[in-house]
């Protein structure tokens, strides 16, 4: 399909668009809807888009599954590290209040680093699963 | 009456997706097809949970000035979890398929079957 | 008035999808009709007030769900599904007499939209009064998700994160086998 004008102009347009968008909802969870899995969606859906487009190869040199690999373990290593982290300060697992002088400033940082986890884990099981179909495909 | 059936309409129009998702899993032959039906019905048990989280002249729970009545947070909550399990099954069951197909040559129930009495 | 209106034209269309997608043959068609459920399914969570979950049954049902089901029906080649070989009796009934149950308990819900129905006492007034002066954030799906259940949900990226891994063992073997071999250009 890359050689197509319309649909290559396209694509690199929306791109980045999708991107900010998904980053957009990432970090704008709390005052509005939003959040970790919507965002890892999203972004993940523009590797798709472009990926079908510019066909496989170049975007596995975009993003190779290796990377793809270690990042979606780093999401989970995140969010379950932060509960690790305020049990080592001397409170429950995941008690948000300790990690910071103000509670509320420690539930922001809280809630912040584990919505980051769980969007980088989507994004990576996503792109993960579509690769793993995809490749198979190829003769 | 009218006031029953203006009160749950939309539960038996859910009932409905639901029986109609179930007829697809357990009588469709071909496997694709039964995918499809399962996510059928788990969206509609979705629509069956949101329903009863709905309030009448209520907004999106999201605090703001000047509103007092907000839909109920906590089936949102749960059905936020059960979409992402939802698609995780789908996709482990379209690998499963795509096995299948390679350890069978098709994908259709009842040849599935076929192949395995014979064996 | 309007919103009524609208329910019940959203509820209509998914009852028409559900019963084409029973009676269609054709696998493509299927899918597509299956995305168009996702989407209106979407569009009915947010008439009922739910913002978070329709995005994230937009994206996840409409998006990523036909994409794999397509991917599927690529790989298996199989695009008509066969006549079937006998007529479906008992599933009709199993189906009729598990949904006259189902609809014969309904008459002891509340109705839709009661304010004072017991699923909105106990527990809903203390997160919504207490979600801002505790946690900060004005949106309280969001609070309830990641503070109050925090727990729930990193079970919930463990099962997603396990999906990964079956999917890789299943049918990923190719997927890292290159770097072995180095750049095929």
């Amino acid at each position: 399909m890359k050689h197509n004008l319309i649909l290559r102009f396209i694509a690199k347009f929306l791109f980045p668009v999708i991107a900010l968008f998904a980053f957009y909802v990432q970090f704008h969870g709390d005052f509005g809807p939003g959040g970790g899995f919507q965002a890892g969606v999203i972004l993940s859906v523009a590797f798709i888009f472009y990926a079908l487009i510019f066909g496989l190869k170049t975007t596995e040199q975009v993003i190779p599954p290796q990377v793809l690999r270690v990042m979606a373990s780093a999401g989970i290593l995140i969010y379950a590290g932060t509960g690790v982290a305020t049990m080592l300060m001397g409170g429950n697992f995941l008690d948000y209040n300790l990690l910071s002088q103000n509670p509320i400033a420690g539930q922001h940082l809280g809630i912040l680093l584990i919505e980051v986890g769980v969007g980088i884990t989507v994004y990576s099981v996503m792109l993960i699963i579509f690769f793993a179909f995809a490749e198979k495909g190829r003769p | 009456m009218i006031d029953i059936i203006i009160g749950h309409y939309n539960y038996w129009v859910v009932i409905f997706l639901m029986m109609a998702g179930f007829y697809t899993v357990i009588s469709q032959g071909n496997l694709i097809k039964k995918i499809a039906g399962l996510n059928i019905f788990q969206t509609s048990v979705f629509l069956l949970y949101i329903s009863i989280g709905y309030v009448n002249e209520g907004t999106t729970p999201i605090i703001a000035e000047g509103y007092t009545k907000y839909a109920n947070p906590l089936p949102h909550v749960l059905i936020l979890t059960a979409i992402v399990v939802g698609v995780s099954t789908i996709a482990l069951g379209l690998a499963l398929i795509v096995r299948i197909k390679e350890a069978y040559g098709t994908i259709e129930e009842d040849e599935i079957h076929d192949q395995d009495m014979s064996l | 008035m309007v919103d009524t209106l609208i329910d019940i034209s959203l509820l209509a269309f998914l009852a028409v999808t559900a019963i084409a997608i029973i009676k269609i043959r054709n696998l493509f068609v299927v899918i597509m009709l299956f995305g168009i459920f996702s989407l209106h399914s979407a569009g009915l969570f947010v008439v009922m007030d739910a913002a978070d979950v329709a995005f994230t049954e937009a994206a996840v049902g409409a998006g990523i769900s036909s994409i794999l089901m397509l991917a599927t029906l690529a790989l298996t080649k199989d695009h008509e599904e066969k006549q079937p070989a006998h007529h479906a009796r008992i599933p009709l009934l199993v189906v009729l007499i598990t949904g006259a149950a189902l609809v014969y308990g309904t008459y002891d819900i509340p109705s839709f939209g009661d304010p004072d129905s017991p699923a909105q006492q106990h527990v809903k007034p203390y997160y919504i009064e207490h979600s801002v002066e505790e946690t900060g954030t004005a949106n309280v799906v969001t609070a309830v998700l990641a503070s109050y259940r925090g727990y729930d949900t990193l079970g919930e990226i463990t099962v997603i994160f396990t999906a990964g891994i079956g999917v890789m063992l299943l049918i990923g073997g190719r997927l890292f086998r290159r770097s072995k071999n180095g750049d095929e250009r």
